[in-house]
């Protein structure tokens, strides 16, 4: 058993040991869950520091063989990254859940596993399983433990997000035909792109594979699902599906579409570009037009995944390739920075449901009075998430700025310029989001937000201190994503 | 040289063996110690397992001129002993009815039925195996005796002799096109022979084979069986008659149809889009799990008929359909497993199950998840191979319609799903003990046979 399989398998032995001791306690469980995803970042810390470059900590045994399947997993710079933030928000919910019962803690567990499975598989066919359960494990977190419109919500976002994991899938059943031999390995179809002699194939194939991780990212206009199941999630529950589940759609384009679909990459990625660039100016304008908070961060998400697609659009299209390097490698910063970020702003919004039950920003005013740490933490995590100096969303944004606008191209330079203003809109929505809840006079809800417990303090500053130090000292992160990007860029430009 | 050694029939045999054993015991035997009789052919089952287990070593051959011995009997043999032994399990609220140990009998006759239907490779031995498949099972439908079984039998019956006479004037047709009815005889004789005759006897024969099957259009009578027999006939008529039913259709495209001059492909594959798009569209509606549960059973038989078009064609179409059967079976019968173990047939009596019942309702969400083909259970890997086999055989809009009549499903299995979790059940039941294990054992299956595909699909 290498530590990989265990950071992958420890959190599912969890759930299992969870469902067969029905005699722990509430309390127990809590503790036990703790335990559990504390010990998970400790090994992926372990993985981390053991990591040799390259694809690293490999193991491959075989699954299905009559169809060149089998359980292939591995790191590499882009899925560490996603490990070590995968655990470390898992261990933040842990403590930000404090008391929600056994049920809810193995499903967390569960969810953990099959997350941690998605970043290190290395076969279509583990990424679509580990995809697929986290639909299901999502779909009961909203719909067991949501409010609102839960039940609604909930089916919302598992039709949406099944329908582009089918068609992930015939897109991967289309590789495994046009692969010689058929496989579903990934580190073999990255060596030897399949459907090299027949683009219009490849072609259908990338719009197969591009509208399952699209839903999955989300990209305008399949966008839809997300509002809703955030808005119904529980706290700990949109962190995740923000931090976590919503990285899986950008990995597969990193991981499976740009390496293994090259020429057909580079011949769209002016679409992926218009795409990412909508994205992100649209997803900040709803954003700018809504009441409530969850919705308006879930929107932003949009806005930030779009950057992200821009950057990875841009890395397809003619140019230098130092510049797609820094595109891409800001991609992947984007990723880690927006899950430490998101994740704050949705555990922090939660305690406005927690205290008052509502998320309309109308009802709050003046919050900073009477909760100071909350508006505190709450100001760090929105100047983050809008890209200021010192935080990590301004060394992913900068990165992948300077990548599209300087790759050379007319177009590139263009969208990139298109795209500047949403961050600007961005900056304006937090702004007025504190303004409205943090400043100013009460509102009819303010006196019942108190400050926040010590659960939820020791579960937000460790998310905001790491965006800090990314922030000021990034060089730790970038050592392991810079090489991986390099030869991401040079397999795309095959 | 003709091979004639009754032992390659042993598996059918035995079935036969434990059926006629059973029904002298049964004579004999007091109401309430018939649970002999449920032994006596459990135990046969469990010996044509092993026996098959034996014969599946052997090479391929045909034995009597009519009977293949390939892959796919063998591995209907095998799922059909499985499901048959975890139907004669399921009978437990049944235990001490005056007519218990006939239960079992035609339970077991049935399934030989089906067996010869997959083996058959010969048009009359196809028809017998057809009447075999088919007459238990309208006793079977109304077992209960009361006013809805009769209904559901009438129907059935009605329906099955209609499309038998179909069949039989299909196979009158073939057998004057291609001057024989042994399948290799066949295959010579219809390549040659007009495309209009082999066409219309290829149709009116298909009718008999997807009336087993339960496919459009002789789907009629799956609900009204299903919601009216008792609930351990449903389980077993929607799993193993859909099992020979399917496997005898795939037969006849792979070695008769194949080389014919008749465009029965795209015949196929429109009856498919049509099964899974017309069971899924019905099943929206249902508040009755037994009658939704029929019509998943309809929409999965459109799912299995998709390798019965690119049959010879792509060489996963075999693998993808005979695994697909296996996981079908085994997640049908876990999902009815639970309905007879909670024994409520409405929606509403699903509320809170998870509370009283946490094993069960686990059961059931592992079964109807399995049904909608989300991994890792068995039908997803089964879903896999029939979706690789489309694309493969070049019929990728059937893919694409696949694909979204899946997505489809998940509305109506949710529908069931979210009642379990709801806060507290108003229905104060103890679920049955032997059917809760049974349906955990099912459950359990389903997502072995799908971890462990590997394996299963290297045998």
């Amino acid at each position: 058993m290498t530590v990989l399989n265990l950071v992958i398998f420890l959190p599912l032995a969890g759930t299992l040991a969870l469902l067969v001791l029905p005699r722990l306690g509430e309390r127990a469980a809590g503790a036990f869950w703790i335990t559990v995803t504390a010990l998970d970042l400790a090994l992926v810390l372990v993985l981390w520091a053991t990591y040799g470059g390259g694809m690293d900590h490999e193991t491959r045994v075989r699954w299905i063989p009559s169809v060149n399947a089998s359980y292939h997993v591995g790191v590499d710079g882009l899925s560490l990254p996603m490990l070590a933030l995968t655990s470390l928000l898992f261990l933040v919910c842990a403590v930000y859940s404090l008391g929600r019962g056994r049920a809810f803690a193995a499903l967390f567990l569960f969810l953990q596993s099959v997350c941690l499975g998605l970043f290190s598989a290395l076969d279509l066919l583990l990424f679509f399983v580990f995809f697929d359960l986290s639909i299901v494990g999502m779909y009961f977190v909203i719909a067991g433990w949501g409010h609102g419109d839960r039940l609604r919500s909930a089916l919302k976002f598992f039709l949406y997000t099944f329908l582009g994991s089918l068609a992930l899938l015939l897109g991967f059943i289309g590789l495994y035909l046009g692969s010689e031999p058929h496989t579903f390995d990934i580190v073999d179809l990255t060596a030897e792109p399949p459907l090299k002699d027949s683009p219009g194939t490849a072609a259908l194939v990338l719009l197969a594979v591009g509208i399952g991780l699209a839903v999955k990212t989300p990209t305008v206009p399949v966008h839809t699902w997300l509002p809703p199941a955030h808005t119904d999630a529980p706290a700990a529950g949109s962190a995740i599906l923000a931090g976590v589940l919503l990285k899986m759609g950008v990995y597969g384009m990193l991981r499976i579409a740009m390496p293994m679909l090259p020429e057909a990459w580079r011949r769209y990625a002016g679409v992926i570009l218009v795409i990412g660039l909508v994205g992100a100016v649209y997803g900040a304008l709803v954003a700018l037009a809504q009441e409530n908070v969850k919705r308006m961060i879930a929107y932003t998400s949009v806005s930030h995944m779009g950057y992200i697609v821009l950057g990875l659009g841009a890395a397809g299209m003619a140019g230098d390739a130092a510049a797609h390097r820094l595109a891409v490698a800001g991609g992947v910063t984007q990723m880690v920075s927006h899950g430490l970020l998101t994740g704050a702003l949705f555990l922090l919004s939660g305690v406005f449901y927690d205290r008052a039950g509502a998320y309309d920003m109308g009802r709050y005013g003046g919050i900073a009075r009477n909760a100071p740490v909350f508006a505190g933490l709450t100001a760090i995590a929105a100047f983050g998430a809008f890209g200021l100096p010192g935080l990590s969303g301004f060394i992913a944004e900068f990165q992948i700025f300077t990548g599209t606008i300087g790759g050379g191209g007319t177009a590139t330079a263009v969208a990139g310029a298109l795209a500047l203003p949403g961050i600007l809109l961005t900056a304006a929505l937090f702004l007025r989001m504190l303004h409205r809840t943090m400043l100013g006079g009460p509102g009819p809800d303010t006196g019942r937000v108190t400050d926040l417990r010590a659960a939820e303090t020791t579960a937000v500053v460790p998310l905001l201190a790491l965006s800090l130090l990314i922030g000021i000292a990034p060089r730790f992160l970038l050592d392991v994503i810079e090489p991986a990007s390099a030869v991401l860029v040079s397999l795309v430009s095959r | 040289m003709m091979r004639e050694n009754p032992a390659d029939l042993l598996p059918e045999l035995l079935f036969l063996g434990a059926a006629v054993c059973g029904l002298v015991a049964g004579l004999w035997l007091p109401r309430d110690r018939q649970r002999i009789v449920a032994a006596v052919c459990a135990a046969g089952l469990a010996g044509a397992l092993a026996a098959t287990a034996l014969a599946a070593r052997g090479p391929e051959m045909t034995a009597f001129e009519a009977f293949a011995l390939d892959p796919v009997t063998h591995a209907v043999r095998a799922v059909v002993a499985v499901s048959a032994l975890l139907v004669l399990g399921l009978a437990g609220p049944l235990r001490g009815h005056p007519r218990e140990t006939e239960l079992y009998v035609l339970v077991l006759l049935a399934s030989l039925g089906s067996v010869m239907m997959a083996a058959a490779s010969d048009l009359l031995v196809l028809m017998a195996a057809y009447l075999l498949a088919s007459i238990p099972g309208y006793a079977l439908a109304g077992f209960a005796k009361d006013a809805r079984g009769t209904e559901a039998a009438l129907k059935y019956f009605l329906m099955g002799a209609l499309l038998g006479i179909s069949m039989l004037t299909g196979m009158t047709m073939l057998y004057g096109a291609g001057r024989g009815t042994a399948y290799p005889v066949l295959a010579d004789g219809l390549a040659a022979a007009p495309g209009g005759v082999v066409a219309a006897g290829t149709v009116a024969l298909l009718a008999g084979l997807l009336f087993k099957a339960g496919a459009v259009p002789a789907q009629y009578w799956v609900p009204d069986v299903t919601e009216g027999a008792p609930p351990v006939v449903a389980a077993f008529v929607t799993t193993v008659p859909k099992i020979g039913g399917l496997a005898a259709v795939f037969r006849l495209a792979s070695e008769v149809l194949d080389r014919t001059a008749a465009d029965w492909r795209v015949l196929v594959a429109v009856l498919a889009a049509a099964t899974m798009t017309l069971g899924n569209l019905a099943a929206f509606g249902q508040d009755n799990v037994r009658r939704l549960l029929a019509y998943s059973t309809v929409s999965q038989a459109g799912y299995l008929l998709v390798p019965v078009v690119v049959a010879g064609d792509s060489g996963l179409a075999e693998p993808a359909l005979l695994f697909y059967l296996a996981a079908y079976a085994v997640t049908n019968l876990g999902a009815f497993a639970v309905v007879i173990a909670w024994g409520a047939d409405d929606l509403t009596g699903y509320t809170g199950l998870a509370r009283r019942a946490p094993w069960l309702a686990l059961s059931l969400v592992v079964c109807l998840l399995g049904l909608i083909g989300t991994p890792p259970t068995a039908v997803f890997v089964g879903k896999l191979l029939v979706f690789g086999a489309a694309l493969d055989g070049g019929y990728a809009w059937l893919a694409v319609v696949m694909a979204v009549n899946t997505v489809a499903s998940v509305f109506y299995y949710l529908r069931w799903v979210v009642p379990l979790y709801r806060a507290r059940s108003p229905f104060p039941r103890t679920p049955h003990r032997t059917a809760t294990s049974l349906a955990i054992t099912a459950a359990g299956l389903s997502l072995a046979l799908g971890v462990a595909s590997g394996a299963a699909l290297a045998l």
